[in-house]
């Protein structure tokens, strides 16, 4: 085929954890292929990267340790390719993490994973996990132009379900955040090449499909 | 229900085969439709999840559903829940293999609590629902039942679903027996019941036979979501009525828009 035809491949990184495929089947219906994988040698040859995930951040830490694919992530968000992390994904590219006593993170963002704070209204308890449909905010001074929320707007709902938060130490790494009750989330990070988001956009529906289409297609 | 976040409608399609069935009480199964299709079509219409159960899953001791999620999942781009004949965590790896984000466990759970700490541990509380069958045995006592709302466990369900999130489920699918089916209503003393005893989301399920049902279940802090079957599959109400009269109604749902 000519070159210009040539899909944009997606390494998704397979660290065992969680819903790959969903992801998978998601790029490619942004018409890029999708390629779930351990292999450091695929990940670093492919036009993006995605770190995704579900499930417990030592774990998860443990696994990419295991797999030696920590080095391999960290070249790639130093050497300016496109990283996008899902949900766990966006939370094990910050420092470190409180689940279960202090695990270290991928160390590319600056920041720590807290658990969602314990807070009552009317004396009844904030529900943990957030689990469900939330709006995106943005502060005043964020753009989201040439960032994957570039086709989004202000107000549009994603699907959420997490029991830990970032906290960024740079808030001008902060593209969009969310509020639950009295808790605000950083729902969106992003630091050059490299993206996090809290939220599943392979399971947000349409809006969601914007947000991987357009890092399949500008990074 | 929390601000912030949106009371979730759900469709649930309960499962025998290859068919998208629907009884009264749990009992008298009628089939409805093909899943693939169904579930399409809800996902179309708006819908924010869809729960599969396979209903006769603990009781062959066998699980169809992993071809039809696989299927359903190809252009199907929000949560998936399957339930039904979950035993082990090799099931939940195979229904997450398939395309769910979550796995609803009750007749495993029930005859090996463990089991819920072994998934938690493993794929993490997000995943993990507790579809808790529940019929009325006093005036403020409801009773676990399993295999589909047959068998009767002893078990009582303020008990059972405190216990469960001490073992790390994310989330509670709250079925009435009494109410599944029905189209009365949901049963709302159940949820409330259950609701201020636990602090993490519950989905009532059971017996929303019309779109203002949706008001009290929601409204008066009871659950975060409702699972709806009878309304969708016979087309008493769409998704669309039910979404806009939420609206109307105050209630905090996802403002979908058909793209």
């Amino acid at each position: 085929m000519l070159d210009h035809m040539k899909k944009i491949k997606v390494a998704i990184i397979d660290y065992g954890a969680g819903n790959m495929l969903s992801v998978k089947r998601a790029v490619e219906a942004c018409d890029a292929i999708g390629i779930c994988t351990a292999d450091p040698v695929i990940i670093e040859k492919a036009d993006r990267i995605i770190l995704p995930g579900v499930g417990a951040f030592s774990s998860a830490m443990n696994a990419l340790n295991n797999l030696k694919l920590v080095d391999s992530i960290q070249k790639i968000a130093s050497n300016g390719k496109p990283l996008l992390g899902i949900c766990l994904g966006m939370q094990l590219l910050f420092d470190e993490s409180e689940e279960f006593g202090l695990t270290t993170g991928l160390k590319i963002l600056p920041g720590r994973i807290v658990k969602i704070p314990i807070s009552r209204k009317n004396g009844k308890l904030l529900k943990i996990p957030h689990i469900g449909w939330s709006r995106l905010e943005s502060y005043p001074d964020a753009s989201w132009k040439n960032t994957i929320l570039e086709d989004n707007n202000i107000g549009d709902e994603f699907y959420f379900v997490h029991s830990f938060i970032a906290e960024a130490s740079n808030r001008s790494h902060v593209l969009a955040y969310t509020q639950y009750e009295d808790v605000i989330i950083n729902s969106v990070v992003r630091s050059d090449n490299v993206t996090g988001c809290q939220f599943h956009p392979e399971k947000s529906g349409t809006l969601g499909i914007k947000i991987l289409n357009q890092f399949v297609s500008h990074g | 229900m929390s601000q912030g976040t949106n009371f979730r409608l759900i469709a649930r399609l309960d499962i025998k085969g290859n068919n998208v069935i629907k009884g009264v009480n749990l009992e008298g199964l009628r089939v409805v439709g093909s899943p693939i299709e169904l579930a399409y079509k809800y996902y179309q219409q708006g819908v924010d999840e869809l729960l599969f159960m396979d209903c006769v899953a603990s009781l062959y001791g066998r699980n169809q559903l992993t071809q039809i999620i696989s299927d359903a999942a190809n252009n199907i781009f929000i949560p998936i829940t399957v339930g039904g004949g979950i035993r082990s965590v090799s099931d939940v790896n195979a229904a997450l293999r398939a395309g769910a984000d979550k796995v609803a466990i009750n007749t495993a759970a029930v005859l090996n609590p463990s089991l819920l700490l072994e998934v938690s541990k493993y794929f993490g509380s997000q995943c993990l629902v507790l579809s808790v069958e529940a019929k009325q045995v006093g005036l403020r006592n409801w009773e676990v039942y399993t295999d589909n709302g047959r068998e009767p466990s002893g078990m009582d369900v303020i008990t059972w679903v405190k216990q469960a999130v001490e073992l790390g489920i994310g989330e509670i699918l709250l079925t009435s027996i009494d109410y599944e089916g029905t189209r009365k209503g949901f049963d709302l003393d159940l949820i409330k019941a259950v609701s201020e005893v636990v602090a993490v989301p519950v989905i009532a399920s059971g017996g929303m036979g019309k779109k203002e049902d949706i008001i009290s279940v929601s409204k008066e802090n009871f659950a975060d979501a409702a699972a709806m079957a009878d309304i969708l599959h016979y087309n008493r109400n769409t998704l669309a009525e039910i979404r806009d009269y939420a609206i109307l109604a105050n209630i905090n749902v996802r403002s979908y828009e058909k793209n």
